[in-house]
């Protein structure tokens, strides 16, 4: 992104030296920029440019995560299912077709992971978090992350999220709102029927070493049906399924 | 005549046992009714906006159920669809009329005024019928009505009388013969359907408001949010404003001037994009006309010390933070980053609404003519309660702005806001 502002002042500079018609730039100046950029600008404090995320552990990375999951969660807080008030307030007044255009935007934004965090946990819990993720828990009916997530967890598209990037204490509050029905999605509501097989100790396990892997060197999500979903998801209904 | 026909056909698809879907049914009332009074009712219930209300997040359309927070305890709107049991199936247009009218339901019961009929007994009778034949094309939807829950005493449904005494004068709009059919039409809009003065007239503690105060401005109980008046040029007046920048404001939720936020986007995003513009500019004709220009008051006390410092320390935030967007002289890059120099809701004597644009930020409403509407970032997590007060100060008292410094207090104060 910076590249490409660079690129835009050296523009801008050549066409004040160059332009004859130097009213056109004058209006260009006084008006603000048609760029998506500068329409997410609300989104930044809290998401950082280009939805790479802050160095506030509560908010989330938005780049790269499928814009089917991004525009799922956008029409969920328009409505107020999903709840957060200064969410809910910014997307009152916003038109589906703009949801979708800005879901488009942050799920085409690459910039780099932030380094995976060091774990405030043992190597014991680590190493749960790591079995919950990896083969999920047969005993209690938890399947594990990756059958859904992917097997790099970047998510599927088009409305799987990837969950990496993410700091413990956003993962395991997520997971904490499934488990108690604060955070709920489209019936059948898989994320809320796994979290409910989870207890505390597993929520902070698996939140823990979801934060503390290294990033792939490709973080985009996988294709569409590139993995068969072990179960049926209302956020990403399967349109070949029997009816 | 037409819940006639409604029943008796209800009778025979029983008795045949084949009965087509309840949709089809209302189909077939509407293609008996005249199409363009039903297209010209859809038309007015949006200028009336009673799908902001009527219809609940996730809900089908006017199937009600949506809460009211008031100062009163907390109440829920109405099925207003054409199911029988639920909604208002049952009843006729004289019924809807006297609903709309008089405030009162089928069965002599009284609205509470949240129902803002002390505007709408100002529309017409053919306008009303228009509106009831629309609402009887709509999909019914079975939806119980749900118990307002209000504290005592305000629970007591014959309270309204009394309300009704101090605040209500029931009859229809009464054109003003000196004056332009345009701005005639532009009063009974905004009076009338749009009842603006639900926000713009000052409420008080009674939640009523008073004629001698109309549309004078005030702040809209449970939101906090200012509505500002619209007939002093030093608020929302609109005197000094060209007709264009009105209609832009009303249609598109920009203008040169200004851009809505808050509750006045949720009216321009249900509402007023869908009015033609013969309707906005009567609209803007009529609120141009109500605008009076008040002595000026006094400019800002001189800057004390402390004002100053804080003014100061505005500046800096201001620079680092706001100037890429609003301009080093407040100009802005109208319409979607709005100018401050010389814009008059930053100056008015209440500083609410621009406190709350600092922190909370907030979109213009995606509407017909800007689908893709520019926004404020927030900044309450960034900016200190004494920065966003330097900053809201600042951007108040410069550029020729004539407002007052406001303190960190209030800016801490509105961050407990509710944000809907």
């Amino acid at each position: 992104m910076k590249q490409r502002r660079g690129a835009y002042k050296i523009l801008g500079a050549v066409i004040v030296l160059f332009s004859v018609d130097s009213a056109a730039y004058a209006e260009n100046a006084t008006a603000a920029p048609d760029t998506m950029e500068a329409r997410v600008q609300p989104c930044t404090p809290c998401h950082g440019l280009a939805g790479k995320g802050t160095t506030d552990a509560y908010f989330p990375r938005l780049a790269g995560k499928p814009a089917g999951y991004l525009y799922n969660q956008l029409i969920a807080f328009r409505s107020g299912r999903r709840k957060y008030p200064p969410m809910n307030y910014l997307l009152q007044f916003m038109p589906d077709d703009y949801l979708r255009k800005i879901s488009a935007y942050f799920a085409e934004q690459r910039p780099p992971l932030p380094p995976a965090s060091n774990a405030e946990v043992s190597g014991k819990v680590l190493e749960r978090g790591k079995t919950i993720a990896t083969q999920g828990d047969l005993d209690s009916g938890v399947p594990a992350c990756v059958s859904c997530h992917g097997p790099s967890l970047t998510g599927q598209e088009p409305a799987i999220p990837g969950l990496l990037g993410l700091r413990a204490t956003y993962l395991s509050a997520q997971l904490g709102g499934w488990r108690y029905g604060t955070r709920t999605a489209i019936a059948p509501d898989c994320m809320q029927i796994v979290a409910g097989h989870l207890n505390e100790d597993d929520v902070r396990a698996v939140a823990a070493w979801l934060s503390s892997i290294p990033a792939p060197a490709d973080a985009s999500p996988a294709s569409a049906k590139s993995y068969a979903l072990p179960f049926a998801c209302g956020s990403q209904p399967d349109e070949d399924a029997p009816k | 005549m037409i819940m006639e026909r409604e029943w008796s056909y209800l009778a025979l698809c029983l008795s045949l046992l084949a009965c087509p879907s309840a949709s089809s049914a209302q189909e077939k009332l509407a293609a008996g009714a005249d199409a363009a009074g039903i297209e010209k009712g859809e038309y007015l219930a949006r200028a009336g906006d009673c799908i902001a209300c009527h219809t609940a997040p996730e809900s089908p359309t006017f199937s009600g159920g949506r809460p009211m927070p008031t100062p009163f305890g907390t109440l829920y709107t109405s099925n207003i669809t054409p199911d029988p049991a639920t909604g208002i199936g049952k009843w006729t247009a004289d019924d809807f009329y006297e609903t709309m009218h008089n405030g009162r339901y089928p069965d002599g019961g009284l609205l509470y005024p949240a129902m803002p009929f002390a505007s709408y007994t100002k529309v017409t009778r053919e306008d009303s019928d228009a509106i009831y034949a629309y609402l009887r094309t709509i999909d019914p939807v079975v939806h119980k009505n749900r118990e307002h829950e209000l504290s005592f005493p305000y629970n007591n449904r014959s309270l309204v009388l009394g309300w009704r005494t101090l605040f209500f004068s029931e009859g229809e709009f009464q054109p003003d013969e000196d004056k332009s059919v345009e701005w005639n039409r532009g009063a009974y809009l905004v009076e009338g359907l749009g009842h603006c003065g639900m926000c713009h007239t000052p409420i008080n503690a009674l939640g009523g408001s008073s004629d001698s105060e109309a549309f004078k401005g005030g702040l809209i109980p449970m939101q906090n949010w200012y509505a500002p008046s619209l007939t002093s040029n030093k608020e929302a007046g609109l005197g000094d404003w060209s007709i264009k920048d009105i209609t832009d404001l009303l249609q598109k939720g920009v203008s040169a001037r200004g851009a809505v936020y808050g509750p006045m986007a949720d009216v321009v995003y249900n509402s007023l994009q869908y009015l033609t513009d013969e309707d906005t500019v009567a609209m803007a004709v009529y609120l141009k006309s109500i605008a009076q220009d008040s002595p000026q008051s006094p400019v800002s006390r001189l800057p004390s010390s402390e004002s100053s410092l804080l003014i100061s320390l505005g500046k800096t935030v201001y620079d680092g933070q706001c100037a890429s967007c609003h301009g080093v002289g407040g100009e802005g890059k109208p319409p979607h980053f709005p100018p401050l120099a010389g814009n008059q809701s930053i100056q008015m004597d209440s500083a609410v609404n621009a406190i709350r644009m600092v922190l909370n930020g907030g979109y213009a409403p995606g509407t017909k003519s800007n689908p893709m509407p520019y926004g404020m970032p927030p900044f309450a997590v960034s900016l200190s309660d004494n920065e966003v007060a330097a900053v809201v100060s600042y951007i108040r008292t410069s550029w020729g702005n004539r407002g007052t410094t406001v303190s960190a207090a209030e800016a801490n104060e509105l961050r407990k806001a509710p944000l809907q």
